[in-house]
């Protein structure tokens, strides 16, 4: 859907992206990750052709991105804003309309919309005179009303309540499951493991991290699992087939967190183990993309 | 394209819509007729108002002894006791002033509880002026005949030389329109200008600009939002033109009916004060109105109002594109003070200028240069034309119009892309310098 080759942005004091390339398949969710201040919003920007970048190149289907694909693209910014004085149907209209619908396709739009989400009752209200929340979902609708090949939502659940967060949520898989490409940034990695295929990470401008969210966990496997039993304690013993990093007891039910040492396999533990306990529970502790994260970040800002 | 008028539309009607356009609009010519017509009526009713003054006379001279005649707002009384015994006890006698004039007339002093009025201390100036000047000349044995056809008034006509012929300049009228327009474009370039500001402001504020900037190009929201607002402030010159006319046809001739019989009283004032009152009594049939309105008919009124909707529009364009890029380079309105100085400094300078050196002077050196530079040239120029401008010199300081509003959008528009992302950065010209230097 969108290739985004060795894009490099420079501002006087400081490189706000360095050679970032990335690929984005059509249909997918996208996240794109990064602390503060990695370049986000300056990459989202630049595909959003609102500043371009001092080099390199996006390709939108194949195309180079021109001002043709304004209408392809739906954008919310992860600064919120809306005209305060401009009662929000009409505002709606206007921005679809610079969307290139045309006023009666707008309004049926926005009509579907606003009843979609619950707002229609506002429809001739300003937007300072709504709650919060209310304004979020009528920015959201600005975004989506003119169906958008590709959504480029930056931090889109800020600013909403669990309750909305999650209708938003569920607005932003439908559209998916329609069809739609999206990218999200977020520095909140829980939506990122429930909503995400693919990720990218920028951390100081540069692309650190990318693939497929269960690839990348998967090659940050490292052998931890929890296991809990029942029985008398195991004590360590040089025999042991694996290391124990972490145990505790509570109501007779042992606990401990173990990591296998290479070479050996699970299925190796269970059998050095299973003739003196009972074994309840067994999982992989497979790392989350919150603990890739912070550790792939640290690592990077400790070079 | 489309989409520029799609912001045009939007900044126009959003405007033209709300309540405070509507008032402004119907309020400003009212208030204009009535302050006008205000103006008139106490002018007209002046002597009804005022109070009649008593005046005490000590003249030491007797010089002017039963000669200043009393009117009706003044009533001389005449002392022959010494100034030192009089001197307090005038007020508990019921006076409200004392003249008082020494044997040699080198002072003369009016004292009262209050300090007199200019109104009445000129009127009794005048007065004594009158009286002890008619002395001297009768003294000096000039008969009271000569003296009346001496003191005949002469009017200077204004008279321009064209390839026509002589034709009548109208200074006055020229002196008047000048300043009328000269002073609309100084005022509605500085109130659109900063609407332009306020806007650009607000839609950065706000955060909509982000949204706005992904389905238009910066320069285009610029542009519309400036030409909607010029359009705004057209609408509201035109309505305030309708409004006032009508209501000056309207209003204006009943009020003077009603009180025009009065007029008469008015030439009991100064000369001085008479002047100021040209306009106030006109309607009584005072000719140097009706040559004012003769004058007026006698120029060019199409050509005039030609150019002045074409200095006024890209006078407008020109400023509104600097305020746009002030506008986006800040993050509030109070931090617009330190540029927003510099830009209006050449139209106060050009105002001040105007009222003084440009409109007596039309055509020197600095009148024609002023004209000509884009920054200067809608208030100078519209102070010219009414007293006559060879064309080529408003064709070319036209041309240099039009190509001061290109450059200055362009430069502008090259700030405002960059102005209106950047936040938290605190706006300096070097910054902006930097801004502008940005590639795409």
């Amino acid at each position: 859907m969108i290739s985004i080759r060795n894009i490099v942005k420079q501002y006087a004091d400081h490189k706000a992206l360095d050679n970032v390339s990335i690929e984005v398949e059509k249909g997918t969710v996208f996240g794109l990750l990064g602390p503060n201040g990695a370049g986000k919003t300056s990459l989202i920007r630049i595909i959003n052709q609102i500043t371009a970048p001092d080099s390199g190149e996006i390709l939108l289907n194949g195309q180079k991105l021109n001002k043709n694909h304004i209408e392809q693209i739906g954008y919310l910014p992860e600064e919120r804003g809306l005209y305060k004085k401009m009662e929000i149907g009409e505002q709606i209209l206007y921005l679809a309309q610079l969307k290139g619908l045309s006023m009666a396709e707008a309004k049926t739009r926005a009509r579907y919309w606003f009843k979609k989400l619950e707002i229609q009752d506002w429809w001739n209200k300003k937007i300072e005179e709504l709650s919060k929340g209310m304004q979020q979902k009528a920015q959201f609708v600005a975004t989506v009303i003119h169906n958008p090949d590709l959504l480029i939502l930056d931090e889109p659940f800020s600013g909403f309540d669990p309750v909305n967060a999650e209708i938003i949520k569920n607005e932003i898989l439908e559209l998916n499951r329609n069809g739609a490409t999206v990218i999200f940034s977020t520095h909140r990695m829980e939506s990122v493991e429930e909503l995400c295929h693919s990720i990218a990470l920028l951390n100081k401008s540069k692309k650190i991290l990318d693939g497929k969210v269960k690839n990348i966990r998967n090659a940050y496997r490292n052998g931890t699992y929890n296991i809990e039993y029942e029985g008398n304690k195991l004590n360590a013993d040089a025999r042991l087939p694996f290391k124990i990093l972490s145990e505790s007891e509570a109501d007779g039910t042992h606990q401990m967190t173990i990591n296998i040492v290479d070479g050996t396999k699970v299925n190796d533990v269970l059998q050095y183990i299973l003739p003196l306990v009972s074994i309840t529970k067994l999982e992989e502790k497979i790392p989350t993309m919150n603990e890739i994260f912070i550790q792939k970040v640290s690592k990077e800002d400790a070079r | 394209m489309n989409k520029i008028l799609l912001i045009v539309q939007r900044e126009y009607l959003s405007r033209v819509k709300k309540k405070a356009f509507l008032v402004l609009t119907l309020l400003v010519p009212v208030m204009f007729i009535a302050m006008i017509s205000l103006i008139a009526f106490i002018t007209i009713k002046q002597n009804d108002f005022g109070e009649v003054k008593k005046v005490a006379v000590i003249d030491e001279s007797g010089k002017f002894i039963n000669k200043l005649r009393s009117t009706k707002n003044l009533e001389y009384t005449y002392k022959t006791t010494g100034y030192g015994v009089n001197k307090s006890s005038f007020i508990k006698e019921g006076y409200d002033y004392l003249l008082y004039i020494t044997d040699t007339i080198n002072e003369v002093q009016l004292l009262g509880e209050k300090k007199a009025g200019i109104m009445t201390s000129s009127k009794i100036e005048d007065e004594l002026t009158a009286v002890i000047s008619s002395q001297r000349l009768a003294a000096a044995g000039i008969d009271s005949g000569v003296l009346a056809k001496a003191q005949k008034a002469v009017k200077v006509s204004a008279m321009q030389v064209t390839a026509n012929g002589i034709k009548d300049a109208h200074a006055k009228a020229a002196y008047g329109i000048g300043y009328l327009c000269a002073f609309l474009i100084y005022l509605s370039l500085l109130i659109y200008g900063s609407q332009v500001m306020r806007g650009v402001i607000e839609e950065k504020v706000s955060r909509v600009v982000e949204v706005i900037i992904s389905s238009v190009k910066p320069f285009q929201l610029m542009l519309g939002k400036i030409i909607g607002i010029g359009l705004v402030g057209l609408t509201q010159f035109f309505l305030w033109i309708v409004i006032s006319i009508s209501l000056y046809t309207a209003v204006l001739p009943l009020i003077m009916k009603e009180f025009g019989n009065k007029t008469e009283m008015v030439n009991g004032m100064p000369d001085k004060m008479k002047a100021s009152q040209v306009l106030a009594e006109s309607p009584s049939g005072d000719n140097e109105f009706v040559t004012l309105i003769q004058d007026i008919g006698g120029m060019k009124i199409a050509f005039t109002l030609g150019c002045f909707l074409f200095y006024f529009l890209f006078g407008y364009l020109l400023y509104s594109a600097i305020f746009a890029a002030v506008g986006s380079a800040v993050d509030n309105e109070t931090e617009t003070q330190q540029f927003v100085f510099p830009i209006t400094m050449p139209l106060i300078f050009t105002f001040m200028l105007a009222q003084t050196f440009i409109i007596n002077n039309p055509d020197s050196n600095l009148a024609i240069w002023m004209s000509m530079i884009p920054f200067t040239a809608p208030i100078a120029m519209m102070i010219r034309i009414p007293f006559g401008v060879p064309m080529p010199q408003i064709a070319l300081s036209m041309v240099f119009m039009v190509l001061g509003f290109l450059f200055t959008t362009w430069a502008a528009g090259r700030i405002y892309r960059v102005g209106i992302l950047m936040y938290g950065k605190k706006a300096s010209y070097k910054e902006m310098a930097k801004w502008f230097m940005y590639r795409d």
